[in-house]
């Protein structure tokens, strides 16, 4: 009896027409007007190779979230004294005990037993959303801790903040495809990967150097040295004050290595520019002028209105870079001026602009694959690949005669479909992957073997050659389903738990081997239901 | 053309030669690996992925002369770098390596020191910074853990699937068998000195799939030859099941064989490691299939019987398809 083979034939060519077009795009076809593409720049445009292959650099940075953790309590300390000052309630200090390992822990001292209950409630009525409020009673100590779940998202929002200042700035290189995104295998961490980016001194400077701009209130300064800083402050640094090293300043007259005595709790922080740009003062001497946004311009008059006379430090990273008197109170335009180059002005801008980082970074983990190296590999696999489909090819033919054309077939179709579905889902392929693609053909042959070797016996056991290749493919499909399944499982771990490159070994694999099903169980045995259909009674099966 | 045709090999009754030959293997990894961890404090040498540090592979314009490339270092003072000639000779590469930074801040200054140092000290021989990791202490020991967690869950799953494809000790060998096969190999990584990456990780969770493949061939075969022959002694049911799949398996393991060799010869230095594994892990897993998960079925089976527990093992469940 023959099967009418026409539909499944249809669905072959289709699916694989699909893929083929997702190797090569619609620019390989030579429409009127337009050249087409050289068959291997459009396999090249299509498949997104990994850095491992084009070259380019991947850091692995940590966000030093603490720091964003303890900006955020140094504020509360300064508004929980001016606001007891404004209640009118008295305390002696208000401080952080360990800022280093607890940087979420407010410590409120030496408030009168009588008014306790007072401080309390008016500490609860403004705080109690963020912190747990503890002690009082008899006690004259508060304490006040930021709630795991404020905390946490207070962590997020700092990593996401990160993520987005960088973008931006990496946004200003032009660098093509850039990957960054929270890096899921550690906390607080971000992956960064940067094709064809090999001199990563440039990158670095622009992500990392100035992890934070703030504006603080001058406390003290200038100091010779951190001695002469302790000594006229009576030996003890109050704790919510900070000292700092200063930067060859301009505005006032003070070298590199003199220190200043600053308020912890920032006036303007990093977030609160609008705008910045380049530009020069009255003298002619470069400065950067910006503008805040509505709500720190707000912060900002007030706190300048009340402060007419006082100093306050432009903070970039750990130095002062200037230091100003305030003249008169200032809403939302200003300039930094200090003895910047004409690159440094420019540069402070853009990170002005694309705003602070809210903590600064440590690098975990950089690498950089040069280009060459990226080739070399490209080639490596390449042969490698083409060698082991050949020798597999060529086996096959030779074991199982007629039979091995039909495996040779679905093998090739494998790869065409393994390799248009990476053109499609823009899946990236990677050294590793493409020891992937060398597996599946390995692995891919498997199906077959099972399949062939079972009709062999079928045939052995003398049934006809049709029942044979029924039953051949009915008992070997459990084997296979099981043998998917479980490479399959491997695989998907693979991509949970790996990185970069091992992903793409695990996308490749996972994706040949599903290819796989199709290519050697379906298609084999459409080849196989119409090499039957011709043949004539009596005929043998070429196994 | 045909290889196998009709074998009967009794395989059950060699188990004695299995069991010594794997318990050979197993005991000088587990050895080698004791040796490695006196000396370097983890149980095989450990890639800079994991054990975190500085690693520069240079490529220079003419043969490089590692002496002069060491004396130029310590002119500079890096005193703990290790030179080695890296790939083909003809290549002129060499790597650099530098030991684990414990402060993650100063991480980056290693690369630049050795980039800069050979740009002053060695300055006759131009070269091309082909490949740089540097890797932090933090990171390193998280891989380290999710590498572990992964092979392990990657068993866990499988032992799981397998339960409920088959039974409960069919998984248990299977995992048995995989278990086997990662130790020898990693065994092989200790004895013949070679470092741990990534990637080889990632060929390691190849095998346990590949190994489980071959396993769950002659497992299908048991299972159905049960079911057709209730009566027969189990040992030669599962004796005739290898037999039967022994074509499949020996041209299946010879062909990836094949694949992997190819990848090995022409995959690139960066892939050695890596292909490596696999050889290793494609031999030992064909081998741990037929030698350790079915005798282990029959043993368990035997065990049973003795206890004077049902004698037959139990019928595997029917495959859902």
């Amino acid at each position: 009896m023959k099967k009418n083979l026409n539909g499944k034939i249809a669905l072959i060519v289709a699916v694989v027409a699909v893929f083929v077009f997702g190797i090569l795009g619609g620019a390989w076809i030579p429409w009127p007007g337009q050249a087409p593409k050289p068959f291997k720049q459009a396999v090249t445009d299509r498949i997104h190779l990994g850095l491992d292959l084009r070259g380019g650099a991947h850091l692995i940075l940590q966000v030093v979230v603490s720091e964003a953790v303890n900006a955020e309590t140094d504020n509360t300390v300064g508004r929980i004294e001016q606001d007891l000052k404004a209640a009118n309630l008295s305390f002696s200090q208000a401080y952080k005990p360990d800022p280093v390992n607890k940087p979420e822990v407010i410590r409120l001292e030496g408030t009168t037993p009588e008014k306790a209950s007072d401080v309390r409630s008016a500490l609860e009525n403004k705080y109690s959303n963020e912190y747990e409020v503890s002690g009082g009673g008899g006690d004259t100590s508060f304490t006040l801790t930021m709630k795991p779940l404020v905390l946490t998202s207070l962590k997020k929002k700092t990593v996401q903040q990160a993520i987005e200042t960088i973008r931006d700035r990496v946004d200003t290189l032009g660098v093509s495809e850039p990957v960054i995104q929270e890096y899921g295998l550690g906390d607080n961490q971000i992956l960064v990967e940067l094709p064809g980016i090999d001199d990563l001194d440039r990158v670095k400077s622009l992500i990392q150097e100035t992890a934070r701009l703030e504006i603080h209130a001058v406390a003290g300064g200038p100091y010779k040295d951190a001695q002469e800083a302790m000594a006229s402050n009576g030996g003890v640094i109050p704790a919510d004050e900070e000292l700092a090293h200063g930067s060859g300043s301009v505005g006032a007259d003070t070298g590199s290595d003199s220190i200043w005595l600053l308020r912890r709790a920032y006036v303007v922080g990093g977030n609160d520019f609008r705008s910045a740009d380049p530009g020069t003062d009255q003298n002619g001497r470069r400065n950067v002028q910006f503008t805040l946004t509505n709500e720190a311009g707000d912060k900002f008059y007030d706190y300048t209105s009340k402060n007419v006379g006082q100093s306050m430090a432009v903070l970039m990273g750990d130095r002062v870079r200037e230091v100003a008197t305030i003249q008169s109170a200032i809403r939302d335009r200003g300039e930094i001026t200090g003895s910047f180059s004409p690159d440094e002005v420019e540069m402070l801008s853009k990170l002005l602009r694309t705003g602070a980082l809210p903590a600064s970074l440590n690098y975990l983990e950089d690498r950089t694959v040069g280009a060459s190296l990226g080739a070399d590999s490209i080639k490596a696999g390449v042969t490698a690949a083409v060698v082991g489909v050949l020798l597999v090819m060529v086996f096959m033919l030779i074991y199982y005669k007629g039979s091995g054309i039909n495996a040779d077939l679905a093998l090739f179709l494998n790869l065409v479909i393994l390799l248009g579905f990476m053109g499609v889902s823009g899946a990236t392929l990677t050294l590793p992957g493409i020891a992937g693609v060398i597996l599946t053909i390995g692995m891919g042959v498997d199906s077959n073997v099972l399949i062939f070797e079972r009709i062999r016996e079928e045939v052995r056991a003398g049934k006809a050659p049709s029942a044979a290749v029924d039953q051949g493919f009915a008992h070997a499909w459990v084997t296979i389903v099981d043998t998917h399944v479980t490479t399959i499982v491997s695989a998907a771990i693979l991509f949970m738990f790996g990185t970069g490159p091992v992903k793409g070994f695990a996308v490749t694999l996972t994706f040949g081997l599903l290819a796989n099903l199709f290519t050697a169980v379906y298609v084999s045995r459409v080849i196989f239901d119409a090499h039957l259909n011709k043949m004539k009674p009596g005929d043998l099966v070429s196994i | 053309m045909e290889l196998f045709r009709n074998v009967n090999v009794d395989w059950l009754g060699k188990k004695w030669y299995f069991l010594s030959f794997s318990l050979i293997f197993s005991v000088a990894g587990i050895i080698s690996m004791g040796m490695h961890w006196a000396q370097i404090g983890s149980p095989v040498p450990l890639g800079v992925d994991f054990k975190g540090g500085t690693q520069v592979e240079l490529q220079f314009v003419q043969t490089p002369d590692t002496n002069r490339i060491r004396q130029a270092m310590d002119a500079t003072g890096i005193k703990d770098a290790r030179i080695q000639a890296y790939d083909a000779a003809s290549k002129n590469e060499v790597l650099i390596s530098l030991p684990e930074q414990q402060n993650e801040t100063s991480l980056d200054a290693g690369q630049k020191q050795i980039v800069d140092t050979l740009h002053t000290n060695y300055a006759g021989n131009a070269f091309n910074v082909r490949n740089v990791s540097v890797v932090g202490p933090t990171v390193g020991k998280q891989l380290e853990k999710q590498a572990l967690l992964a092979t392990l869950y990657s068993m866990a799953g499988m032992l799981i699937y397998l339960w409920f494809r088959f039974q409960l000790i069919y998984g248990v060998a299977a995992v048995v068998a995989c278990f086997h096969d990662t130790l020898i190999t990693v065994g092989f990584f200790a004895l013949l000195d070679k470092e741990i990456s990534l990637t080889v990780i990632a060929a390691i969770l190849t095998l346990v799939g590949y190994s489980m493949n071959d396993t769950i061939v002659v497992f299908d075969r048991i299972r159905e030859d049960l079911r057709m022959s209730r009566r027969e002694a189990l040992s030669d049911v599962v004796n005739r099941a290898i037999n039967q799949t022994l074509s499949r398996t020996v041209l299946t393991s010879g062909l990836t064989f094949l694949t992997v060799l190819s990848l090995y010869v022409f995959g690139g230095q960066v892939l050695r490691n890596f292909s490596f594994a696999l050889v290793v892990g494609i031999l030992i897993g064909t081998y741990s299939s037929i030698a350790v998960a079915a005798p282990m079925l029959v043993a368990w089976q035997e065990w049973r019987a003795r206890k004077g527990n049902a004698a037959v093992l139990p019928a595997a469940k029917r495959a859902r398809v």
